[in-house]
């Protein structure tokens, strides 16, 4: 009883070794899908080769083990060393031999994921920044340029074109259920190409080490169909609604006239700088601080206030508004749909 | 024989005068004018287990930090500095300088059969300038100033806009001490190896140790300029405004990956060959027989030291290196496999036809095998570009390289300490507590490390000060840091076992393990002269396949420093050589040099007002001594006697 309970309870804990969205062994499209192929099948031969070679060991142990306590004297073993050198040739021949089957399963998966043709895909260019994403969808008509931070939309089943690049240090982009990473470099600009097969929110992180806050450096890709796609890029074109209430009139106010728009754009209003994320479609944004906080009315006010405590070092300044600013302003933010 | 040529001088061999000549110099600045092999070797060795030890802290304090998601006991600014400092310490500050200087330091002229290192002073200036460059970046932590871009301090996020302040220029100029420490110790074994073995001691007949020292000492030769080019120029970008590094003027930030990693992963070779070394060591004398394919294992680890120059870019395939050429730095990195193998199947060959006594020493053998054949295979999955773009930069790569390193250098060196601290302090270790070290040690490293592959796989970044609870990465976390704690608990009867045995624990003897070369055929531990008679070689194992009368070298003064210097290829007696003796200008010589270096760091000024006090030491130390007749002159004066 308790020991069928302790086994349910360790194939449990086990069981959860491989889970979680953030994973490279579930793949949720072509590229993934094809190396968690890869990653398994050169798993199971290196498996099999540590069981071979720790047996091998265990072997040569059991049959000529002493228990002697005083140092044995030195012995030759002529015709064990003829048969040895049989044994050990064939040995690296076997080595050889699957070294180059792993080779050639590596370089055949790596032109499957990197060949890839598509006419007139989507394409994103992804800037890393300390410490979000800044996500840019170029047109060639300026007006017709999405920006956005931090949350990815792209269409499901469809190949998408990432352009990489860096404003400031190396960054790597890296969503493991879609494809592996690739690192922003400054100076360098280099394209890939995701892919999901499913609708679904999948998380990515930076996965190169970027300074004080590389630990909360995540972004999210939202796969949804092609009329959902086309429905959010079109809602991502327009500037920011104007503000309906005095209260959110009065919190535009407070985002005008304070440090905010040192670094913040909302379209179709005066702020414009591009230093931080693009707010024009704020609340449309599922979470906050490159997925540190959820977009709540909470804790979007925290973050106001007191951004350098939620992410010490980040480039935020804390803004200390009195009560009535700080609430005008969030319900104003919240309406940035 | 062209032995017979060589030198028979007036029988007065006595050990008095050796002791005289040889013996170190008293008092408190005796301790400083010291530059005996085996005292300087010691001090490597002590003074890298120090800094292993603080690097060791510095690892309990991450697992601490992170054994709970949103933990706040540290925050990203002090655990930044951690794990550089961390990573930079355990390779620049132990594991090189133990392995490859500290064995190397000690063992290498005891097993050659010769009475001093080759250019001891420069041996002894490598010690002291490698303490300053350690000390250098551990004040810079204690003053809050600690390098924090990582071990491998990438531009541009270590250059000078990203990192502003001191902190990266400590860590580069850091790299600048330990490096130059290597590399005069690289000289002096390599010239060791060369020119001052024991006649008999053919290329051919060399033990497997002096090989892989040989061939280590040309790696770090051809290595470790490329990270010191590579420092220098970010110190310059750094302190002179140079743009190397700047890609908003033409610089390039992926030079510095090449450069870096040029030197970087010979580098983990220059770590894993020193301990493939002690096992091929040790192998054969737990199995009490000559080693398995003596031939194999000599071609691989010359295999290994070339190819391990050609597979630097495995660590940069997530930059976006075309498909073309990352595969053949897959190809290339799969080939290392290959030597490699051929020495595991040679040990498994040398056990199997031998008789396994599984001492204390050997235990350590199998932890390695265990760990490092783990190590390796996951290496086999990294080499795989695509895989690589999975893993590449998670705690997987984190499991990998403790494997390979913990396995492949941390297990020989506990190996290597029990088998040659008898030989150091004349003390035997004792067998129980060493046991206890073991498995409390080996269970606790694989909890560790073997839950960081899950780790990886499911997506956990390295370097990262925290990680959200909704990832749920906590339980394993809290798995890995409570290994953290076994580990630290055998490291603790590990010295109390080392304190303990030093001063009460069984004498050793000349030769505990009944072993095969030289460094047995002194007492324990060794005289300053290390041998009273200077031995000659009639086998790969001096010692089991010496002749019954085996004859000795006669004629080297011992009224004078002065060893034998034989030829390359068959270590024939050319001449003497009267080696330097005692002296207090390496020290000096050291602590200007460091005076220069660290000025640097402040201003470029100070490397050329710095170089003056550089030049005056240098003076002092090559000043000549007037000393009998050249030793050259007196080469062949004598006859062997047979």
């Amino acid at each position: 009883m308790i020991a069928a309970s302790n086994s349910v309870r360790v194939a449990a804990i086990l069981a959860s070794f491989f889970q979680g969205e953030h994973n490279s062994l579930h793949p949720a499209g072509p590229f993934s899908t094809n190396i968690e192929w890869l990653y398994w099948a050169i798993f199971w031969i290196v498996f099999v080769a540590f069981v071979l070679t720790i047996l091998a060991f265990a072997r040569a142990s059991a049959k000529t083990y002493s228990r002697s306590e005083e140092m044995l004297p030195i012995m030759k073993n002529e015709e064990g060393d003829r048969k040895a050198k049989w044994a050990v040739g064939t040995a690296i021949t076997i080595t050889l031999l699957t070294l180059f089957a792993v080779l050639f399963m590596s370089v055949i998966t790596g032109k499957k994921v990197e060949g890839m043709s598509s006419s007139n895909p989507v394409t994103i260019q992804i800037t890393g920044h300390q410490w979000w994403w800044e996500v840019t969808y170029p047109n060639p008509q300026a007006d017709q340029t999405v920006i956005t931070a931090n949350e990815i939309h792209i269409p499901v089943g469809k190949p998408v074109v990432i352009l990489t690049s860096s404003a400031d240090v190396i960054h790597s982009f890296w969503a493991p259920s879609v494809h592996g990473k690739r690192d922003l470099i400054p100076g360098y600009s280099s394209a890939f190409w995701i892919q999901a097969d499913q609708p679904g929110t999948y998380p990515g992180r930076c996965a190169e080490f970027c300074g004080l806050q590389h630990a909360h450096m995540g972004f999210s890709i939202i796969a949804e169909d092609e009329a959902t796609f086309e429905a959010w890029e079109q809602q991502q074109l327009q500037p920011a609604s104007d503000p309906q209430s005095a209260e959110t009139q009065h919190g535009r106010e407070v985002f005008l006239t304070h440090t905010c728009v040192m670094c913040h754009t909302i379209r179709g209003t005066d702020a414009g700088s591009r230093v931080g994320p693009d707010l024009t479609h704020l609340a449309s944004r599922k979470m906050i601080a490159a997925e540190t906080l959820p977009n709540t009315t909470g804790a979007l006010a925290g973050w106001i206030v007191d951004p350098q405590g939620i992410k010490p070092g980040n480039k935020m300044t804390p803004n200390p508004l009195a009560a009535d600013d700080l609430n005008a302003l969030v319900t104003y933010l919240r309406t940035l749909q | 024989m062209a032995i017979s040529e060589a030198i028979v001088l007036p029988q007065e061999t006595s050990e008095a005068r050796l002791e005289r000549t040889w013996g170190r110099p008293r008092g408190f600045w005796g301790w400083f004018m010291n530059v005996h092999h085996t005292a300087i070797g010691v001090r490597f060795m002590v003074t890298s287990f120090i800094f292993f030890l603080l690097g060791g802290v510095l690892a309990a304090m991450m697992r601490f930090q992170l054994s709970r998601p949103e933990n706040n006991a540290i925050g990203p600014d002090l655990y930044n500095q951690i794990f550089t400092v961390h990573g930079s310490t355990m390779i620049f500050l132990f594991a090189v300088p133990m392995m490859f200087q500290g064995f190397g330091v000690y063992v290498v002229p005891l097993i050659c059969g010769t009475r001093n290192i080759a250019f001891p002073r420069l041996n002894a200036f490598s010690y002291y300038i490698y303490v300053v460059g350690g000390l250098l970046l551990w004040v810079g932590l204690f003053l809050k100033t600690g390098a924090d871009a990582g071990w491998f301090s990438y531009v541009p996020l270590s250059g000078p806009e990203f990192t502003p302040g001191k902190r990266s220029d400590f860590w580069a100029q850091m790299i600048t001490f330990t490096e130059v420490s290597a590399l005069g110790v690289a000289i002096c074994l390599a010239t060791t190896i060369l020119r001052q073995r024991a006649p008999g001691m053919t290329l051919n007949r060399m033990p497997v140790i002096l090989w892989e020292k040989l061939v280590i000492s040309f790696m770090v030769i051809f290595a470790m300029p490329a990270v010191m080019v590579v420092s220098s120029m970010l110190l310059m970008d750094r302190t002179v405004n140079t743009q190397f590094f700047n890609p908003a003027n033409g610089g390039d930030v992926l030079l510095y990956q090449h450069l870096f990693w040029f030197f970087g992963h010979p580098e983990v070779y220059i770590i894993f060959l020193p301990g493939a070394t002690i096992v091929s060591t040790l192998v054969p004398v737990f199995s009490r027989r000559h080693i398995f394919g003596y031939t194999a294992i000599i071609t691989s680890v010359v295999a290994t030291g070339f190819l391990g120059f050609g597979v630097w870019v495995h660590h940069m395939f997530a930059t976006g290196i075309p498909q073309m050429s990352a595969s053949f730095f897959t190809a290339a990195t799969l080939m290392i496999v290959i030597p490699t193998a051929v020495q595991f199947y040679c040990w498994i060959a040398t056990i199997w036809n031998g008789r396994l006594q599984l001492k204390l020493p050997m235990l350590w053998v199998f932890g390695f095998f265990f760990v490092f054949l783990i190590g390796g295979l996951s290496g086999v999955m990294l080499a795989s570009v695509p895989v690589d773009w999975q893993v590449h930069d998670t705690f997987f790569v984190v499991a990998h390289f403790h494997y390979v390193l913990i396995g492949g250098a941390l297990f020989p060196m506990f190996a290597g300490l029990y088998y040659w601290i008898p030989k150091m302090t004349g003390r035997m270790m004792n067998d129980l507590l060493g046991k206890i070290h073991f498995w409390l040690f080996f269970i606790g490293f694989n909890l560790t490390f073997f839950t960081m592959h899950f780790l990886g796989l499911r997506g956990m970044p390295r370097r990262v000060y925290t990680y959200p609870a909704e990832m749920d990465w906590g339980g394993l976390n809290m798995l890995a840091s409570i290994g953290a704690i076994f580990m630290t608990a055998g490291l603790l009867v590990f010295m109390v076992n080392f304190f303990q045995s030093k001063a009460t624990g069984k004498l050793a003897g000349r030769d505990p393990w009944k072993a095969g070369t030289l460094d047995w055929a002194v007492p324990s531990p060794p005289p300053a002269y290390n041998f009273l008679e200077l031995p000659t070689v009639n086998g790969r194992e001096a010692l089991w396949d010496a002749a019954p009368n085996q004859p000795i070298v006669t004629g080297v003064r011992d009224d004078i420093p002065e060893v034998l210097i034989t030829n390359s290829l068959d270590s024939e007696p050319q001449h003497k050589e009267e080696l330097p003796g005692a002296s207090i200008w390496p020290f000096l010589t050291s602590i200007t040099v460091s005076i220069a270096f660290i000025w640097s760091i402040f201003s470029p000024w100070g490397i050329a007002y710095g170089a003056i006090p550089v030049v005056v030491t240098l003076i002092g130390w090559l000043w000549p001594r007037g000393h009998s007749p050249s030793p050259r002159q007196s080469v062949l004066e004598g006859k062997w006697t047979r």
